[in-house]
């Protein structure tokens, strides 16, 4: 496929501007470039034909199976959007008064008050943009915290199944970083956590379910050690699906929970974004949380930044706001029945377990939560075929590969999450495509190792990549097709010519 | 091209996948054929400074795959008295030559008795096969 300045020439437009009715303005020396910016000259129907071929090569949840563990790519609902683009929502300025935006943030409000329900904790803040950014809050929130109380706490603690999110975090507000170990059933080693949790503790960071898939068997002892000890249990809700309305972070001991909006409640991801990652708090870390806060007072809401202890903003405005919109949709339309996609995610993924647990090695043989890790490493013993190269010939499969080399303590961990929205027909496709490559991994390792076979771009250089990255183009291997500087060819332009 | 498996005689080992070279009262540090393997060609290595200490058991560095970014674990302590720009300039190097160009650091032992703590080559070609 040619690249949209190959398909350019000189004068064509996809649209025309009216003649300038305005006197010119001067734009000063300095700030005026020498040479006009070269942009692609193209006609509408050329246009539209190019973004649309582009379309067809890339590949979503619309468009097949995509089961990136940890990432929760379910199905976004239609009715999400039709509810975001009312018109009180979509046209809604940020800067809009209270008293004429009260529908906006009493259902801020309302969304407050069910992520609340699900976290088992009392206060919430939708300001984080992100779970990496709800991560960080938490993190402030827990200086804050100790500030406050006189104490100085250095060291935070995280597994090492850890999403590298976490010591990233840690770092970032300024806490030492500890990493604990995982027991051989995939657990917290809770005899290691004893040696390491003192009076220099500040918390503990635990994705629960864990990233393996597996809830920890031990939480209530862990979360005890850490409050007997003083400290903090911060709750990365990256793995929420797994229990909404079933188990709540609050009851498990957990005292600040990010949640990641655009996995759990549905907001559509993988492009980018934006995403949402509010945190719910106990009540006593409450009065750090950031400004404003969205209060009721009678059938009035407004935002509160009276708030002397919080930590100050952590984001524009009030948040992402569609993203609220389209979260309290989804949850609204399961209602009291929210339970029963936390429930359906379990068994999917259980049934895939199931499944695959012959093809693959599969290193801690429990019950999985909403995803699980297989490991390829038989395959790379006896085959030389890799977790990366499953992924590759996947995709000839046409699926989505899984996350792969993650968590690190799995060799050639493959990481499957196959959400609640999937029918039993596309599990059973998906499990007969990695059977099916585990049988041609003993037969034919070559068709693997050379694929994806089937798609638009075939097998990249990851190295070549990561080192010499090409993210622009390559114009002065191009000639300027542009450079007599034609006219616009207004009325031409329109008709493609 | 990847270095075919090999675990030297001459080296000592620990279980993080580290090798050292141990040369009177310094050693010569790096990673073994199994870490590089693990991680698949490598794109980026964070050295140490110079003069910096090191103690066994924790990291020293940085190394990046396309997979993941690992911490480099010392197996001795000591004082960094060389680094390998080599590999800073081209990491693939660790994957071509592990135990020769590929080298990471050099160090002056501080408890060269810690060097009777680390596995010898039948020992660790007998631990990586249990991986």
């Amino acid at each position: 496929m040619k690249l949209i300045y190959e398909k350019s020439s000189p004068g064509r437009r996809a649209s025309t501007l009216p003649s300038y009715d305005v006197p010119d303005v001067e734009v000063p020396h300095e700030l005026a470039r020498e040479e006009p910016p070269r942009l692609p000259e193209i006609s509408e129907p050329e246009l539209v034909r190019h973004f649309t071929e582009l379309s067809t090569r890339t590949f979503g949840v619309d468009t097949g199976f995509y089961p990136l563990g940890s990432c929760t790519m379910k199905h976004n609902p239609r009715v999400n959007e039709r509810v975001v683009n009312l018109p009180g929502f979509r046209d809604l300025h940020p800067l809009q008064e209270a008293e004429g935006s009260q529908g906006a943030l009493e259902l801020m409000w309302r969304l407050q008050n069910d992520l609340a329900e699900v976290a088992g904790l009392p206060a919430v803040s939708l300001q984080p943009a992100a779970g990496s950014q709800g991560e960080l809050t938490g993190l402030m929130l827990m200086r804050a915290y100790f500030a406050d109380r006189g104490e100085q706490r250095h060291k935070v603690i995280v597994a090492d199944t850890a999403h590298g999110t976490n010591p990233a975090s840690v770092t970032m507000a300024g806490f030492e970083l500890q990493k604990v170990e995982t027991d051989e059933r995939g657990n917290i080693d809770v005899a290691h956590l004893r040696e390491m949790v003192d009076n220099d503790t500040a918390g503990l960071m635990l994705t629960n379910p864990s990233t393996l898939g597996l809830f920890d068997e031990h939480i209530e002892e862990i979360a005890a050690i850490f409050h007997e000890a003083g400290g903090l249990l911060y709750y990365d809700g990256a793995n929420l699906n797994a229990v909404c309305g079933i188990s709540r972070p609050g009851d498990m001991g957990f005292d600040i929970v990010h949640f990641n909006l655009h996995k759990t409640f549905s907001q559509p991801h993988g492009g980018g974004g934006p995403g949402g990652g509010p945190i719910a708090v106990r009540d006593r870390l409450e009065p750090f949380l950031p400004v404003p806060a969205i209060v009721r007072d009678g059938d009035d809401f407004h935002l509160d930044y009276d708030r002397p202890k919080s930590i100050g903003k952590v984001r524009g405005y009030c948040g992402p706001f569609g993203v609220f919109v389209r979260s309290y949709a989804y949850i609204r339309s399961y209602g009291p029945g929210l339970r029963e996609m936390s429930e359906a995610a379990v068994l999917n993924a259980n049934y895939l377990l199931a499944r695959l647990k012959e093809a693959y090695d599969l290193p801690f043989d429990r019950l999985c939560m909403h995803e699980f890790v297989l490991s390829a490493r038989t395959l790379k013993k006896e085959h030389g075929i890799t977790a990366l190269d499953v992924a590759k010939r996947l995709m000839d499969y046409g699926f989505h590969p899984p996350t792969i080399y993650f968590p690190l303590i799995v060799p050639e961990a493959l990481m499957i999450e196959p959400t609640e929205t999937e029918a039993k027909e596309t599990l059973d496709a998906f499990a007969d495509a990695m059977i099916e490559i585990a049988r041609e991994a003993a037969g034919s390792p070559d068709l693997i190792k050379d694929a994806p076979h089937e798609r638009p771009v075939r097998r990249v250089d990851e190295v070549k990549a990561a080192k010499r990255a090409v993210v622009k183009y390559g114009f002065e291997d191009h000639p300027n097709l542009s450079a007599e500087h034609a006219e616009p060819r207004e009325l031409e332009a329109q008709k493609g010519a | 091209m990847a270095a075919a498996e090999s675990y030297p005689d001459d080296l000592r080992y620990h279980s993080e996948h580290d090798w050292a070279r141990i040369e009177g009262d310094e050693a010569v540090l790096g990673v073994t054929w199994f870490a590089q393997d693990a991680l698949g060609e490598l794109v980026h290595y964070e050295p140490p400074e110079d003069g910096s200490d090191v103690s066994r058991g924790a990291s020293y560095g940085e190394v990046e795959s396309v997979k993941a970014v690992s911490d480099v674990i010392a197996p001795l302590s000591g004082t960094i008295v060389a680094v390998n720009t080599k590999v800073v300039d081209e990491p693939e190097t660790v994957n071509t030559d592990p135990y020769g160009e590929g080298w990471l650091v050099r160090i002056k032992l501080s408890t060269p008795s810690e060097v009777d703590e680390l596995m010898d080559a039948d020992a660790y070609r007998k631990f990586v096969a249990e991986q």
